[in-house]
């Protein structure tokens, strides 16, 4: 297999942080960098490919042992470092993960409790007050991105078809369900969640904006500086209205979640 | 994946509420709430494809001239046989008569 | 004979379905349903790809005691397409997490037990499945902090997908010798990666990894019990009673990745290796 690995992540990190430089101490797989939002101090994260990974079965990007432990570690340490502080630094989960680790290793060695490492990191750093914020600059799939970018108070996705948001790809999808990739493709055509396009996705309520790049392997000039300003509004938005995951719920395409809540309470 | 109805004359109204079954495969999920007096209406959604008359023959012996409860009954069913039917139906009916 | 009469008198907690686990581990009496079947809130999303839903979309949620306490049950019907979560499964979960982290706010020291039976996300709903899986895991560490979440994987479905991860940020998590935990299902790993990484149809080795027992000797769980009710609701009145003050396992980056600095991730990894690695620190 020749795939060529995805360098969006990396070159989308790089270019928000200006190149300084990363957090030594870490995974070639995960990239950590501290750098600024808005005038304030901000930290950015990738998971990125590294094709010497230790752990065969994560060297395309994947999420896997290391990189969920590491994700715990990275928000550990923000948390930990603003403890005292009056206002808690952002943190900015860029996403390029196309799925979790599958391999022998990675279920013998429990990743699921490593993925929960990465969740229990960015869910402590949002209830701690951090604005979280995701940028999806590739692929946002399943538990990967449970894993780094779903805890997120605000989720920012770049329109291109490379940018896909899904619980699993589309063959494995139709095997599971015993249906064929063209029945499958059917269906996510007249029922939206199951759909795998980016404005089916914005339909759920679950962005909370989406942009338009010229170039999204090379981010630059007019390009990052809109990201950048798009990424600022939802700092702003979050230090204004609180850091729960409330503004998710209330597209027509997912009223039944919020109905449901409503029942609860009403029965609670 | 079909709906049918039946309706069948009925007695007094049941007092209570019953559910049992789970819509799994070769199961079927029954429930029971106190209907109109004098009438036992019945609706089916079923996996299966042209088994009305399977169910109207089965409705038929459990509940036709035996002056039955007053229910509205909800089934949804995952490809049960006859036999588990029959014994989800019995079973919540159990649940719902006065002992 | 008093061995007999405790197998005469013992109940299998696998056998129950969701409702009836619920009832079962509640004190006595205490047992209030929310969203109950009657209720009708079904998945808006199967009938229109041909799929019979069921009334409560297979979760069971249920107010009660635990030992006196206000407690919160949140089950999954693993027959209902295999426990998978969907929009409406998915809210209720959530939602219940969601309002018993308020009654603490609130002062009303509301605990939470989660019977896993799930595939994880339900493919028929997937974006949905995933969003509520995430507000899930949310809601998990919210509650965490206020009083315990407690995770029962009794089996026979096991827990995988989006819940296994909701499953090891729980502050307690207890399991039986039927249950299996793990993130990605046998078939979906042996798809993506072939046979020899992973042969789904070799059921040993699949538990051998994957098992209660193994989970628990690894010290990926916090209990290994019975599958018997009177077991199981003891082994959480115990818990809730003295629920210790050990740092949650999912907080152990540390620990974990210095663990895995000294595995020899070049041979394939088995039971005995990862016992070994994960027991070793512990002695």
């Amino acid at each position: 297999m020749s795939t060529v690995l995805s360098q969006r992540g990396l070159n989308w990190l790089r270019a928000l942080t200006g190149n300084a430089a990363e957090q030594p101490g870490y995974p070639a797989s995960v990239r950590v960098v501290d750098a600024s939002l808005g005038g304030q101090p901000a930290r950015y994260i990738a998971v990125v490919a590294d094709a010497e990974n230790r752990f065969p079965r994560a060297r395309s990007g994947e999420v896997g042992l290391l990189e969920g432990w590491s994700l715990g570690r990275a928000l550990d340490e923000v948390i930990t470092a603003d403890r005292d502080a009056a206002v808690k630094r952002a943190v900015v989960a860029v996403v390029d993960v196309p799925s979790q680790a599958y391999g022998r290793r990675e279920e013998a060695l429990g990743i699921h409790q490593a993925l929960a490492g990465a969740v229990d990191g960015y869910a402590r750093a949002r209830l701690a007050g951090h604005p979280v914020i995701a940028l999806l600059v590739g692929k946002a799939m399943s538990g990967a991105f449970l894993a780094h970018g779903y805890q997120a108070n605000r989720t920012v996705a770049l329109r291109d078809p490379g940018v896909m948001v899904h619980a699993m790809g589309k063959e494995s999808a139709a095997r599971v369900t015993l249906r064929t990739v063209d029945e499958l493709e059917a269906f996510a055509a007249k029922v939206p969640p199951m759909a795998y396009d980016l404005d089916s996705y914005a339909s759920l309520g679950l962005l909370w904006e989406s942009l338009s790049v010229a170039a999204i392997e090379t981010p630059q000039g007019d390009d990052l500086a809109r990201v950048q300003a798009c990424l600022e509004q939802a700092q702003v938005d979050i230090r204004n209205k609180g850091s729960d995951l409330r503004g998710r719920l209330g597209a027509a395409n997912r009223a039944a979640s919020q109905r449901v809540r409503e029942l609860l309470r009403a029965q609670w | 994946m079909e709906t049918l109805s039946f309706a069948f004359p009925a007695g007094l109204p049941a007092s209570r509420h019953a559910q049992v079954g789970c819509v799994g495969s070769g199961d079927l999920e029954v429930l029971l709430e106190p209907g109109q007096a004098g009438s036992l209406s019945i609706q089916v959604v079923t996996s299966v494809n042209g088994s009305a008359e399977r169910w109207r023959h089965l409705f038929e012996r459990m509940f036709a001239g035996g002056n039955p409860l007053a229910l509205n009954v909800d089934i949804h069913d995952f490809g049960a046989t006859p036999g588990v039917v029959r014994l989800r139906l019995e079973q919540a009916l159990e649940e719902v008569s006065d002992v | 004979m008093s061995d007999l009469n405790a197998l005469l008198h013992s109940r299998s907690f696998v056998e129950l379905g969701a409702r009836q686990r619920a009832a079962a581990l509640l004190d006595a009496g205490s047992m209030r349903e929310l969203l109950d079947p009657f209720a009708r809130v079904k998945s808006p999303w199967l009938e229109a790809q041909g799929i019979v839903a069921q009334a409560d979309d297979g979760v069971v949620v249920a107010k009660g005691t635990l030992g006196g306490r206000p407690a919160v049950i949140a089950a999954i019907e693993g027959n209902f397409q295999g426990g998978s979560l969907g929009e409406v499964g998915g809210a209720k979960l959530a939602g219940a997490l969601e309002l018993a982290a308020e009654d603490n706010r609130n002062g009303i020291p509301t605990c939470a037990v989660l019977l896993l039976e799930t595939g994880g996300v339900r493919l028929q709903e997937a974006n949905l499945g995933l969003a509520a899986i995430a507000e899930v895991q949310a809601a998990i560490v919210e509650l965490r902090q206020y009083q315990p979440v407690i995770g029962v994987v009794a089996g026979p479905v096991g827990c995988f997908g989006g819940m296994s991860i909701a499953a090891a940020l729980c502050s307690h998590l207890l399991v039986t010798r039927e249950a299996r935990l793990g993130l990605n299902g046998p078939q979906v790993i042996e798809q993506e990666a072939g046979l020899d990484e992973y042969d789904s149809r070799d059921r040993p080795f699949i538990w051998s990894l994957t098992g209660g027992e193994q989970r628990f000797a690894c010290g990926l769980v916090d209990a290994y019990v019975a599958d018997e009710v009177d077991v199981i609701r003891a082994r959480l009145l115990a818990t809730l009673e003295q629920p210790g003050d050990a740092l949650p396992r999912s907080r152990q980056y540390a620990r974990f990745l210095d663990l895995l600095a000294r595995f020899d991730a070049e041979p394939q990894a088995d039971a005995a290796s990862v016992r070994a690695l994960y027991q070793g620190d512990q002695a």
